[in-house]
């Protein structure tokens, strides 16, 4: 292994991704949600349970429980968290955001860092394309969600 | 030092540092194969079964030569009687839907195994489905081989086919085929042999094996993508009905009927695909000239070489029986990293292994997991294979590990 492929794993999977992996934020169901979605990545066999609460156009509560790699899982529990009290506007506009990031497409400067908070830590994802899959299957559950679109499974 | 035989593929003398684990999904391929494809297209090319002039003659001969070449390799007597088909999935689907469609009725019954790849499973299924008959899983035992006394227990009158695999591509179990075909032969129950991971690694001895139907594909055996083959046995394919209609497979064609050309062309509708077919001959050339015992001898010794050091690897459980049971494959899952996790890891050390269901859903359901990683060995594949496997799965096992100051 170079060393630049070295640096191209740890960036991937850098503490923050594995912190949440292993203890994910916001893990379980909701008693209450006015969105439940139960998506899978039939390529992978990932599966995602996604509760979403939203009253007047704000996301008031999120949780999810999740069977799959560390990258998707600890998505997932990064975005409940960074999420949980944006309106729908601003969830997708961070979603736009997180996909640029996971497809290299964004290079944050040191302050659009700072906004993208524990998001930031997945920019690694954009060397590793096959990988794009996993970091993006917990978000696109939430846009299916606050689209209100019925679970395929 | 690395496998001398990695000299007689390019791409592997090309990549000194590539750890190819991945033969199981598709073999790399020698320069013979390669040199005599690129040989027939440049001397010998043109469509055959149509001999006006002498060229397409010779691309007629290349054809027939292929087939004699590859049906000796797996132990045909009667070359008629082995179809060239696109691979082992198109062959599947080639008996369950010709023989399928003409002999499985209402409250008939067929059984595979929970072992089945998705290409031995789905079309048994799906026909089952179509025709009103019962779909049936044998069960396994707990270290995923077939579970023979549940076989016993379930064939009966109303069994019309049992298929299963040679080898398991998930887990690598090599199935006792004759004795198995001797449960199913009991009811009198045709038996279909998807030998995918068979042909690559074991002599097959088709005359010998007793079964109706074995299936294969060319590119896990050192042969291109794109093409394999179905052995059936003559009296069954001949009272088969086609399963594609076209150029070539026909004898008479009038406005009111058509009759079919005689084996193997009643079953190769269209142009057929004679670069392939040559090199596959040459890959079967190629093993044959390595010979198939040793073929296995290599496999095993590095499988049970890489078994033997995973079991000092905490956390790691390795599927199927003892390696003296598998070819050369490994599944494995490490703790609760996740394979495509593992792989990704892998793969940054040079090592290409597969994560996923192996297309094997019923499979992994049953042994309760997602995923296994899987390491696959062949003719190529060396200590050093091992070494670097281990090595890579001892790091990810470090940068997964629970850091020591936790939250």
């Amino acid at each position: 292994m170079s060393g630049s492929e070295r640096a191209d794993l740890m960036e991937l999977y850098q503490s923050i991704i594995l912190d949440h992996n292993r203890r994910p934020k916001n893990y379980g169901a909701l008693e209450v949600a006015t969105a439940r979605r139960h998506d899978r990545n039939p390529a992978c066999g990932d599966e995602i349970h996604l509760d979403l609460h939203v009253e007047d156009d704000v996301i008031t509560d999120v949780k999810f429980t999740a069977e799959g790699c560390a990258v998707s899982r600890a998505s997932a529990s990064i975005m409940t968290q960074a999420v949980k009290g944006k309106s729908r506007e601003e969830a997708d506009a961070l979603f736009v955001q997180f996909r640029e990031l996971v497809t290299g497409k964004l290079n944050p400067t040191p302050d659009e860092v700072r906004k993208l908070g524990e998001i930031a830590a997945f920019s690694g994802v954009s060397r590793f394309p096959i990988r794009v899959k996993c970091a993006s299957m917990a978000w696109h559950s939430l846009q299916a969600a606050l689209r209100g679109d019925a679970s395929a499974s | 030092m690395r496998n001398p035989r990695r000299a007689d593929f390019p791409l592997l003398a090309a990549n000194p540092e590539l750890h190819y684990l991945d033969s199981a999904a598709t073999s790399q391929k020698p320069r013979v194969v390669l040199d005599a494809m690129r040989d027939y297209y440049e001397r010998d090319n043109a469509n055959p079964h149509r001999g006006a002039y002498d060229l397409s003659v010779r691309a007629t001969e290349r054809y027939h030569d292929a087939r004699a070449t590859i049906a000796r390799f797996l132990g045909v007597a009667d070359p008629d009687c082995l179809l060239f088909t696109r691979g082992t999935t198109e062959s599947l689907n080639l008996v369950a839907t010709a023989w399928g469609y003409a002999n499985i009725n209402a409250g008939d019954e067929i059984i595979v195994t929970a072992l089945e790849h998705h290409a031995n499973f789905v079309p048994w299924q799906q026909l089952a489905f179509a025709r009103g008959a019962r779909f049936v899983v044998c069960p396994l035992t707990s270290d995923e081989r077939v579970d023979l006394d549940a076989l016993r227990a379930l064939v009966s009158s109303r069994t019309k086919v049992v298929a299963f695999s040679h080898v398991s591509n998930a887990v690598g179990t090599v199935n006792p085929v004759q004795e198995m075909a001797a449960i199913a032969r009991a009811v009198g129950a045709l038996v279909v042999c998807d030998g995918a991971q068979g042909a690559p690694h074991l002599r097959v001895g088709f005359d010998a094996l007793d079964v109706d139907f074995y299936a294969f594909s060319g590119h896990k055996m050192c042969g291109p993508m794109g093409i394999g083959g179905l052995i059936g046995r003559r009296d069954i394919l001949e009272a088969m009905p086609p399963y594609q209609f076209g150029g070539d497979m026909i004898e008479f064609v009038r406005d009111d009927h058509s009759t079919w050309n005689v084996l193997p062309h009643k079953f190769e509708a269209g142009t057929p695909n004679v670069a392939d077919a040559v090199g596959l001959a040459a890959a079967c050339t190629y093993l044959d000239g390595i010979g198939m015992d040793d073929v296995l001898a290599h496999e095993r010794a590095l499988t049970a070489l890489a078994t033997e050091r995973l079991s000092h690897i905490e956390g790691i459980r390795v599927y199927g029986p003892p390696p003296a049971g598998r070819s050369g494959v490994v599944s494995f899952t490490m703790s609760d990293i996740h394979p495509h996790d593992l792989a990704t890891i892998l793969d940054q050390n040079g090592v290409c292994i597969r994560a996923g269901h192996h297309c094997a859903q019923p499979l992994m359901r049953r042994l309760g997991v997602s995923a296994t990683a899987r390491a696959s060995f062949y003719v190529y594949s060396d200590e050093r294979d091992v070494d670097a496997l281990v090595l890579a799965l001892d790091k990810a096992r470090v940068l997964f590990a629970e850091p020591a100051t936790s939250r």
